[in-house]
């Protein structure tokens, strides 16, 4: 348990997230160049932008002609989460992560698993809100899924300055925590599920050597997409579902050495 | 959906989900709806120069924050909940920073999406040119500007930018004293940028000039009358044709003549 | 790339910059504004704190708290009406950071220390302390140790007491104001030219004048409530009056003006002696032949007279400094001044030696002829040539512009008001320039007269009325009477009632000098009150270092901590206007008096009761005994036999000789003047403060502001100074001296209006002035007759020729830089930083500049910079619109903002007659910070 390299993704994962937040922060508050903007939109060492696709997307969605940095941003994006590393934004990138990841932990603490009591909700719902905010957009004529996004609302905060929107974060903590076990980021937050829906044809999966594992289920426990390990215990295979992130957790609380990351 | 076999879930089933997933996306649609609806109608909202307009900008803007970044001023701000303001779309509120109309206009430069645009704030040169920004104009209160009282204030007119031509003193006689002049301030709208330093220069308690979105403050006087003594105004006509002839008897003139009513009795 | 203007204008936001400059943030006030009823209000008339146009206001007050100010209607200067500081006069008395307390520099064991930091201590402990570091000051280096830092912002009964307490009582010239700034070249040209102080005309002349013309006073912004006058008065009649605005640079005065001449700093030398020669040589028959022969007698000094700097072997001068600093002992003849200057011989590139710096005001009569002659080479071609201020500009319309200008005083039709304040007085021929205003109205008879004057502007509340009636100044005595001359100290030495003898006949230290003392350790006991020197005296590095690291005491009067405070060891808090009595003096000679109206905040206390306080320290055995003084043969004699014989005893206290006195003790308190107002000298207030000698202070027990104004009244009476009594200006709005037979006087030395005019039964005008009334005669090269001929109801019309300043743009430092004021602070913003509208209208002192200058630079609009001269430098940032435009090769940085301390930067040459800096030029270059 106290073994460091049962954490270590963890870790990593933890400094990547702070590192982007920082840089974010830093630009606004120093002017460095390495990372301006914020998660919907960023400009990188002064040159070039990285762009959310669904939020480009709701905003072609209101009927807006898209810039061409913005365009070039957002195929950045699309081709390194989609074709090469999948859904590590959740997992690497993202600042809500750390908030969901904690109340899984404490649940897991103190509530272990009694179930989803208060609410059941379909995996699935993230597609529905994803198609929601698309129409809303239209109908609209404004992206309307990033009125309400906390990841957004998270970020600007930390990098502009914290106002009311605080409580969005502690909302998702407590929704998390409460009602529903891994309830935002697994279920509801359609940015997830964009990523989902592209990232099944990714390069980096982890896979799974079914002679090594025990069926302990560890990895199950830990995993906020545990779908995604339907193979566990039956065959050797790669995860290959969109859904997962790709957060490594699986890989480091595994006992037998039985999952890994692989490359192609 | 006639392939009754080949479907595990009847189509009873399939409706009552499709009916089911479509009310909850309803139910949940509705309130984010009117939210988002209620977030983005802040009318009285000042934009970053070289904003399109209000309706574009929120379709548009990608809320990235750059340009709040590069403002050297913090006179932008990134609207959080609550804002006055589309949630995170840039925008000022004078009284606390105005806008200093930087001549590079780090802003507009800095901006992806084309939600702040360089050809609305350039000449035709393509060089930098904020004084034809247009955040909004400023509005005088005269009931509680004190240069109308007599009171030799002006500081609106020194704070302006644009001093004497966005802002101009008219001098006139004080009559209750015979021998103080008013210099009173008045705005001259085709020029004022609503940059807002009036505004945050303003000494009375709450500010006695205040900069409003243009189509907040200004009226519009219908295309169809030019002045007569202003060939400028011509101009006007160029981006309008309201009289469009549709040959056809519209049916309400009909309906109008063939109506006689109580024209041929009193009831 | 934004960021270097971000760095610093992030401070705006007013808590950041307040926080930035060690204030705390003035945003909440203690006055209680909720209390909207009327009922209890109790209004009093009063003025207003600030500059020296003295518009009366209205103020109310409410269980001992001001809850309201209005503009008086009744009072003739404004009826009614203010400016914007005129309107914060009430929230300036309650920012939060009042001082409160005596503040001592203390040791951790609580002894005084040079280097301690500052401890509340009571005013007993204050004045311990200070005492004993006067007393130290006294033994070591005599009165001529000790020093004052007055101001034309006291009150008449505070300066008068001041003056009183050094001069008669520890016998020391050396308190100085901080009018010499700003009025002592105006002073220097009216004694020279009038024998006597302060302008001959009011501010009536506006509405009667159809030429109004402006040399160097923005009075747009610097006389707000005066140029709604002038404006109106151009609405009136706007085809016939004219309007001129003769600057420096493009500013809000130019607004109505018809026309605005941008000159180059220092040519209105030039410009004068155009329409001079003008008129002498073109348009005889435009002067006034009559008036001229009658009235006036023409006169002309030296030329190598410096710039009143010290010489370039002080020790302290940096060698960068010594570049400028060796023009005071000699300077190479420029191109222009290889013209002006050759009556005397000189051509370009002769080296001129400063033989008459000591001598400067010296001067003697010349003929007209002589006059003539000098004024020869001011033609309109050399003159435009040489003052065109704006390179743009185009040399043919500025032409134009200068004829017209001329036009407008030759024009026998109209009547002219010139005005001027700073643009004048602080320069460094300030006192010729003077002069030259008055030559060409006197030359055209348009004098004295209503609408025709020169009329030197004020810039204090009571420039006039304290610093020059009372005489705070190193070498005078109330009344214009002067310590040099020695009629006039026994004069003064029968109304105090003090020994013959007492009264120190050597001039003081003025006060530049006295900064310059401190640094030289000449003076070592140094006191500022209603005053801050080491932010508003040019070259002030010097003075900041000289304070804090060299042995000395200062001694800090206020009542808010500015620059003085801080490298002061003893802080005294003072009382604010309206929580003491008082009465000031603006510029058109109207005096106006107030009473308290509530009680000081905190333990502050007014300063008369600072002033009068260490007078109960001090016995005459310790004061009027043999003193040495440095220059002075035999120093000062020993009094106290002749004291002995007046019935004064060696231990009686300065205190009961001078304010205290049998005399002062007949003003009882209460006096109906007072009835139903506080009189915290008189009897103490509500407060239980403990008092200097550790008793609860319950006041001196008469009415020792009606005593220190009527004793101060006797020096004028009888004199061309005549003031009313004490009660006499509370029945009405002010009154205008000479105050004769219970009228008061509108145009001196016009025999209609002023009675001592026609006194002298000499014809329509009578310069009854008395000072410098007896002068050589001579050519312009010199005298040549050494004999003295009086000039009795003469005037002077003085030949002064144009020079170079001493320090302008070069290479390495090619813009001129000038200071000065904006409307919406005070001086050096110690109140007006502190009323949070004014703060935000204009939170910090930028960098106005031409646009193309920026670009030459490589600068935006809003970048930080430094501006840097030999002598210091200051960050701020680029301004290229706004109110003031500035011609290439110009900026202008106000003073009013302590975190842009512009003073670090400015030259400390003087006119060398006046000895007032010249501000408004000097050289600098700027850079991207």
């Amino acid at each position: 348990m106290s073994n460091l390299s049962k954490y270590r993704f963890l870790l990593l994962r933890r400094i990547v997230q702070v590192t982007i937040l920082v840089l974010f922060w830093g630009a606004n508050r120093y002017g460095w160049k390495v990372l301006a903007g914020n998660l919907s939109t960023a400009k990188v060492l002064d040159s070039f932008y990285l762009a959310d696709p669904l939020a480009v997307l709701q905003i072609l969605a209101t009927g807006t002609i898209i810039t061409l940095d913005i365009l070039i941003g957002v195929l950045i994006i699309v081709f390194f989460y989609g074709l090469i590393t999948g859904r590590i934004f959740c997992s690497w990138v993202c600042p809500v992560n750390i908030v969901t990841d904690s109340a899984a932990w404490l649940r897991k603490k103190g509530y272990r698993e009694k179930g989803n009591k208060y609410l059941k909700l379909s995996r699935s719902t993230r597609y529905y809100v994803l198609v929601l905010a698309l129409i809303l957009s239209l109908i609209l004529g404004v992206a309307a899924y990033e009125v309400i996004n906390p990841i957004g609302i998270t970020v600007r905060g930390i990098v502009f300055g914290f106002g009311v929107s605080a409580t969005v974060l502690l909302l998702i903590f407590l929704f998390d925590l409460l009602v529903l076990k891994n309830g935002f980021c697994g279920h509801i937050c359609p940015v997830g599920g964009f990523y989902s829906l592209i990232s099944k044809f990714r390069l980096l999966k982890v896979h799974l050597e079914n002679d090594k594992c025990t069926s302990c289920m560890d990895c199950k426990t830990v995993c906020p997409e545990v779908q995604v390990l339907g193979i566990v215990g039956k065959k050797s295979g790669d995860i290959s579902q969109g859904a997962c992130t790709n957060c490594g957790r699986c890989i480091e609380v595994c006992e037998d050495d039985a999952l890994r990351f692989k490359f192609f | 959906m006639e392939n009754k076999d080949s479907s595990k879930i009847s189509r009873g089933d399939l409706l009552k989900g499709l009916v089911k997933k479509g009310g909850l996306m309803m139910l949940g649609g509705l309130p984010w709806a009117a939210y988002v609806e209620e977030n983005k109608e802040e009318e009285f909202v000042l934009r970053p120069p070289g904003a399109v307009d209000e309706k574009k900008f929120v379709e548009s803007c990608i809320k990235c924050g750059i340009c709040v970044e590069e403002c050297p001023y913090d006179t932008l701000k990134l609207a959080k909940p609550g804002d006055d303001a589309l949630t995170g779309t840039p925008f000022f509120t004078p009284r606390d920073i105005p806008c200093y109309m930087c001549t590079d206009i780090p802003c507009v430069e800095a901006c992806p999406t084309d939600s702040l645009l360089k050809d609305l704030v350039s000449d035709d040169n393509d060089k930098y040119n904020i004084e034809k920004a247009e955040m909004g104009v400023a509005v005088i209160d005269r009931k509680n500007c004190l240069a109308y009282w007599g009171i030799r204030c002006d500081a609106c007119y020194r704070a302006c930018p644009l001093l004497d031509e966005a802002i101009v003193l008219n001098f006139e006689r004080n009559k209750r004293t015979g021998k103080h002049a008013m210099m009173k301030p008045e705005v001259n709208a085709d020029i004022c940028t609503g940059c807002g330093m009036c505004e945050h220069a303003c000494i009375t308690e709450k500010a006695s000039i205040f900069v409003l979105p243009r189509e907040k403050a200004l009226g519009k006087v219908n295309d169809d009358y030019i002045k007569g003594w202003d060939k400028e105004d011509e101009s006007r006509l160029d981006s309008t044709n309201i009289y469009i002839d549709k040959n056809q008897v519209e049916k309400s003139t009909l309906d109008y003549l063939n109506d006689t009513g109580s024209l041929l009795n009193d009831e | 790339m934004g960021f270097s203007r971000r760095d610093f204008i992030k401070k705006t936001a007013i808590a950041s910059a307040a926080a930035a400059i060690g204030v705390s943030v003035p945003t909440k006030l203690k006055a209680d504004s909720v209390q909207r009823a009327k009922s209890g209000w109790r209004w009093d008339k009063t003025t207003c704190r600030f500059c020296g146009t003295g518009c009366g206001i209205m103020i109310a007050t409410k269980n001992d708290k001001i809850v309201a100010i209005k503009g008086d209607v009744a009072a003739p200067v404004n009826r009614g009406l203010n400016c914007l500081k005129g309107y914060f006069n009430a929230k300036i008395m309650y920012g939060a950071d009042r001082l409160k307390k005596p503040l001592l520099r203390v040791d951790e064991d609580g002894n005084f220390s040079k280097q301690g930091k500052f401890q509340p201590v009571s005013w007993q402990r204050a004045y311990d302390e200070l005492e004993k570091q006067m007393r130290k000051t006294l033994k070591e280096l005599g009165p001529a140790g000790i020093a004052i830092f007055g101001s034309g912002q006291y009150t008449i009964f505070e300066g008068y007491a001041a003056s009183k307490l050094m001069k008669a009582g520890f016998r020391s010239n050396n308190i100085d104001p901080n009018a010499r700034h700003c009025m002592a070249s105006a002073v220097a040209g009216f004694i020279q030219t009038f024998g006597i102080d302060e302008p001959a005309g009011n501010y009536d002349d506006i509405e009667v004048a159809d030429s109004i013309i402006l040399w160097g006073a923005n009075m747009a912004e610097m006389h707000p409530i005066l140029w709604t006058r002038i404006s109106d008065r151009k609405l009136e009649n706007p085809d016939k009056v004219k309007l001129i605005n003769l600057t420096t640079f493009s500013n809000r005065s130019s607004d109505i003006s018809d026309i605005e001449i941008l000159f180059k700093p220092h040519t209105d030398l030039a410009i004068m002696n155009y329409i001079a020669r003008k008129i002498v040589y073109e348009m005889q028959d435009a002067i006034d032949w009559d008036f001229v022969k009658k009235y006036t007698v023409f006169a002309t000094g030296p030329v190598n007279t410096g710039y009143g700097m010290r010489t370039a072997n002080h020790p302290k001068f940096t060698d960068k400094e010594r570049e400028t600093v060796k023009g005071q002992s000699s300077k190479i003849v420029s191109k222009a001044e290889g013209k002006t200057l050759a009556y005397l011989g000189y051509k370009e590139g002769d080296t001129m030696e400063m033989k008459n710096a000591k001598g400067a005001g010296k001067h003697w009569q010349i003929s007209f002829e002589e006059f003539k002659k000098g004024l020869e080479p001011y033609t309109l071609d050399f003159v435009a040539n040489l003052a065109k201020g704006d390179p743009d500009e185009d040399l043919e319309t500025f032409k134009v512009k200068l004829e017209v200008l001329a036009s407008n005083y030759i024009d026998k039709a109209r009547k002219v008001t010139s005005f001027w304040t700073m643009g004048f007085n602080q320069h460094q021929r300030g006192t010729w320039v003077n002069e030259q205003i008055y030559m060409i109205h006197l030359l055209l008879g348009k004098h004295a007269q209503p609408g025709n004057g020169a009329f030197s502007l004020t810039g204090q509340p009571s420039a006039c009325g304290t610093a020059r009636e009372v005489g705070t100044f190193a070498h005078r005595l109330p009344a214009d009477l002067v310590v040099k001359n020695p009629k006039h100290r026994a004069f003064s030495e029968k109304i105090w009632k003090i020994p013959h003898g007492t009264i120190n006949p050597k001039v003081g230290s003025h006060i530049v000098k006295i900064m310059r003392d401190i640094e030289d350790g000449k003076i070592k006991f140094a006191w500022v009150q209603v005053n801050n020197p080491w932010a508003a005296t040019a070259n002030t590095n010097h003075w900041l270092k000289a304070a804090r690291q060299m042995d000395n005491f200062i001694v800090c009067s206020d009542s808010y901590p500015g620059v003085s405070a801080k490298v002061s060891d003893l802080i005294l808090p003072s009382a604010m206007m309206y929580e003491k009595w008082g009465a000031y003096g603006n510029a058109e000679r109207r005096t106006q008096h107030w009473r308290q109206q509530v009680t000081p905040v905190g333990d502050s206390m007014p300063d008369v009761y600072h002033i009068v306080e260490i007078a109960k320290r001090f016995k005459l055995r310790d004061v009027w005994g043999a003193q040495n003084i440095p220059g002075l043969e035999g120093g000062l004699p020993d009094v106290l036999p002749k004291a002995r014989e007046m019935g004064y005893k060696p231990d009686d206290t300065l205190f009961d000789v001078l304010f205290a006195n049998e005399e002062a003790k007949k003003f009882v308190w209460p006096d109906p003047v007072g009835k139903d107002f506080d009189n915290t000298e008189a009897v103490g207030d509500k407060r239980t403060i403990t008092g200097t000698m550790g008793e609860e202070w319950k006041g001196y027990g008469f009415f020792i502001q009606k005593y220190l104004w009527e004793d101060y009244r006797k020096f004028g009476v009888g004199h061309a100074h005549d003031l009313a009594s004490f009660d006499r200006y509370h029945e009405v709005r002010g009154l205008k001296w000479p105050y004769v037979d219970g009228k008061e006087t509108q145009w001196r030395f016009n025999s209609k209006y002023d009675p001592y005019a026609a006194k002298q039964n000499y014809g329509d005008f009578a310069f009854y002035g008395g000072a410098l009334k007896a002068i050589p005669q001579g050519d312009l090269k010199g005298v040549t007759d050494p004999v003295k001929k009086p000039l009795k109801n003469k005037a002077k019309i003085f030949f002064r020729p144009y020079m170079d300043p001493v320090e302008m743009p070069d290479k390495k430092y090619p813009l001129w830089l000038c200071t000065g004021r904006v409307l919406e602070h005070w001086h050096t913003g110690t109140m007006t930083m502190r009323v949070p509208e004014l703060y935000r209208a204009v939170p910090q002192a930028l960098a106005y500049m031409h646009p193309t200058d920026a670009e030459k630079y490589g600068l935006k609009q809003g970048d930080t910079i430094w501006v840097e001269s030999r002598r210091g430098k200051v960050k701020t940032h680029v301004e290229t619109r706004g109110r003031n435009r500035m011609p290439k090769g110009s900026i202008f940085i106000p003073f009013f903002d302590e975190k842009v301390l512009i003073n670090k930067v400015t030259l400390d040459a003087t006119c060398p007659i006046s000895k007032e800096t010249d501000y408004k030029k000097c050289a600098v270059k700027i850079y991207k910070a």
